[in-house]
């Protein structure tokens, strides 16, 4: 118990950062999905193709393969680079690769989402003359939204915790590299581990109950 | 059907052909619709109907001939064919509102995003439109809460709403509880003596009857007949028109 008392300071330090990198995956993950999933229902086929491509290649690579490659391929070799601090670097190229490989999981959650809504509402759209956009934007995925929001949940949740791999991709300041660093220097903390847990659990199980009562909420009625 | 003098006939069908995988569900289609004119199309199950009306929006492709609409080609996509579809209006079977818009947004979603209307002048005409319809009462109430009778109504006034050349009917009571058939045909009936052309899919001999200027019978894919209500009801030309009437006229 002591050592999460002395640790405590770092680790919660630690912790801010996953919750840094899972707001910003979050916003930049559903962002890239819906995109995502346009392309990969519109009636342009080089598009449709390059949203399967996308989420076929992202979705089967490991996660810590993918930021390993954030970090070594596009940042080291390729020179992406968003800042010239490296600690500020690393964070947003481990942000980068986990939006990435979230969204290609929000793409086709949506998708399924898609599906849920019947073929009639995108006939009544186009035949107002919305154009496929429109009849996308406003008809098709609102109601595939609320269709999927608590499987979207889960998506959210999944990739809070995928945070703690932030070291594949060389971030090595959130709470899972902190919580190493400290274990190399006390040995393995049993209260350390249950702390962490508790405050992940304390993220991302009132996602879970917000994400079902407002499925529940915005369900459309048919 | 010589409204504002325009004597060019509003639809033209030449040689209109397709094909569902092998099945051959329009042969040869060739139909003229008049400006103000009201085209009952009826027949067979699976005898091409809805198919046929679904063309002339390009709900349904074709693989061959030629549609045209207010003097022009049916453009195949794009920006084109979004102002084609915002000029033809469109019933559905299964009445198809926006499940997640209230009723009065199902209405103003054409006008406001289509032609740029202002909000609150859409609003008015929506009212207006509902007013007609006789929903006016549940405007701010989701489809789902509507009974099916007063949802085709509504699918009608949003239909209304973008002032249609033509409103096409695929089957508008179909899909209806029997005592509801008749507020839906009512308000199909008015359209049709205010000089609205249209298309309608149905098996209501009664409104064929009291509101068509012109019935066509369609089977396997092709129109086997076309005349006059009256005509086509007492003195029908073909065994297979004949043999379709007498099973349900007898009922």
């Amino acid at each position: 118990m002591d050592e999460l008392i002395k640790y405590a300071p770092d680790l919660a330090e630690g912790f801010l950062e996953n919750v840094k990198l899972s707001l910003v995956a979050a916003v930049a993950s559903l962002i890239l999905g819906t995109i995502l999933v346009a392309m990969r229902v519109s009636p342009t086929p080089v598009l449709r193709a390059a949203g399967t491509f996308y989420v076929n290649v992202v979705r089967n690579t490991p996660l810590t393969l993918v930021l390993a490659f954030s970090a070594l391929g596009l940042s080291d070799q390729l020179g992406l680079v968003f800042s010239e601090t490296p600690r500020t670097n690393s964070f947003w190229i481990v942000a980068m690769g986990l939006s990435l490989y979230t969204a290609s999981f929000v793409c086709e959650g949506l998708r399924s989402g898609i599906n849920t809504v019947p073929l009639g509402q995108a006939e009544a759209a186009r035949a107002i003359g919305l154009t496929f956009i429109q009849s996308l934007t406003l008809i098709i995925l609102p109601q595939a939204f609320r269709a999927v929001i608590a499987p979207l949940g889960s998506v959210m949740i999944a990739m809070i915790k995928n945070t703690t791999v932030a070291t594949a991709g060389g971030y090595l300041a959130d709470a899972a590299a902190v919580m190493k660093i400290t274990f190399d220097t006390t040995g393995a903390s049993i209260p350390i581990f249950i702390g962490l847990i508790l405050a992940f659990m304390a993220l991302t199980m009132p996602i879970g109950y917000f994400t079902g009562w407002l499925a529940r909420r915005l369900a459309v009625a048919r | 059907m010589t409204e504002n003098g325009d004597v060019t006939p509003l639809v033209q069908m030449e040689n209109v052909n397709k094909h569902f995988g092998a099945l051959h569900v329009l042969k040869d289609i060739n139909l003229t619709v008049s400006r103000g004119e009201v085209l009952v199309v009826i027949g067979p199950s699976g005898g091409g109907k809805s198919t046929l009306c679904r063309t002339i929006n390009r709900l349904e492709t074709i693989d061959g001939g030629k549609i045209v609409f207010d003097g022009q080609v049916l453009p195949e996509e794009g920006k084109g064919l979004a102002r084609l579809r915002s000029e033809v209006g469109m019933v559905f079977q299964s009445f198809n509102l926006f499940a997640h818009k209230t009723i009065r947004e199902n209405v103003t979603l054409g006008p406001t995003k289509v032609r740029r209307q202002a909000r609150a002048a859409a609003d008015t005409r929506a009212m207006e439109l509902l007013e007609r319809v006789g929903i006016a009462a549940q405007a701010d109430k989701y489809p789902a809460q509507l009974s099916g009778g007063q949802q085709q109504r509504v699918a009608i006034a949003r239909a209304l709403a973008m002032d249609p050349k033509m409103i096409l009917f695929d089957e508008p009571t179909s899909a209806l509880d029997p005592e509801m058939v008749q507020e839906v045909l009512d308000v199909m009936i008015g359209l049709a003596r205010d000089g609205m052309t249209m298309m309608v899919v149905t098996h209501e001999m009664g409104f064929a009857r009291r509101a068509a200027n012109r019935v066509v019978f369609m089977a396997d894919g092709q129109i086997v007949e076309e005349n006059t209500p009256d005509e086509f009801f007492t003195n029908a030309q073909t065994e297979r028109a004949r043999d379709f009437l007498s099973k349900i006229l007898t009922h």
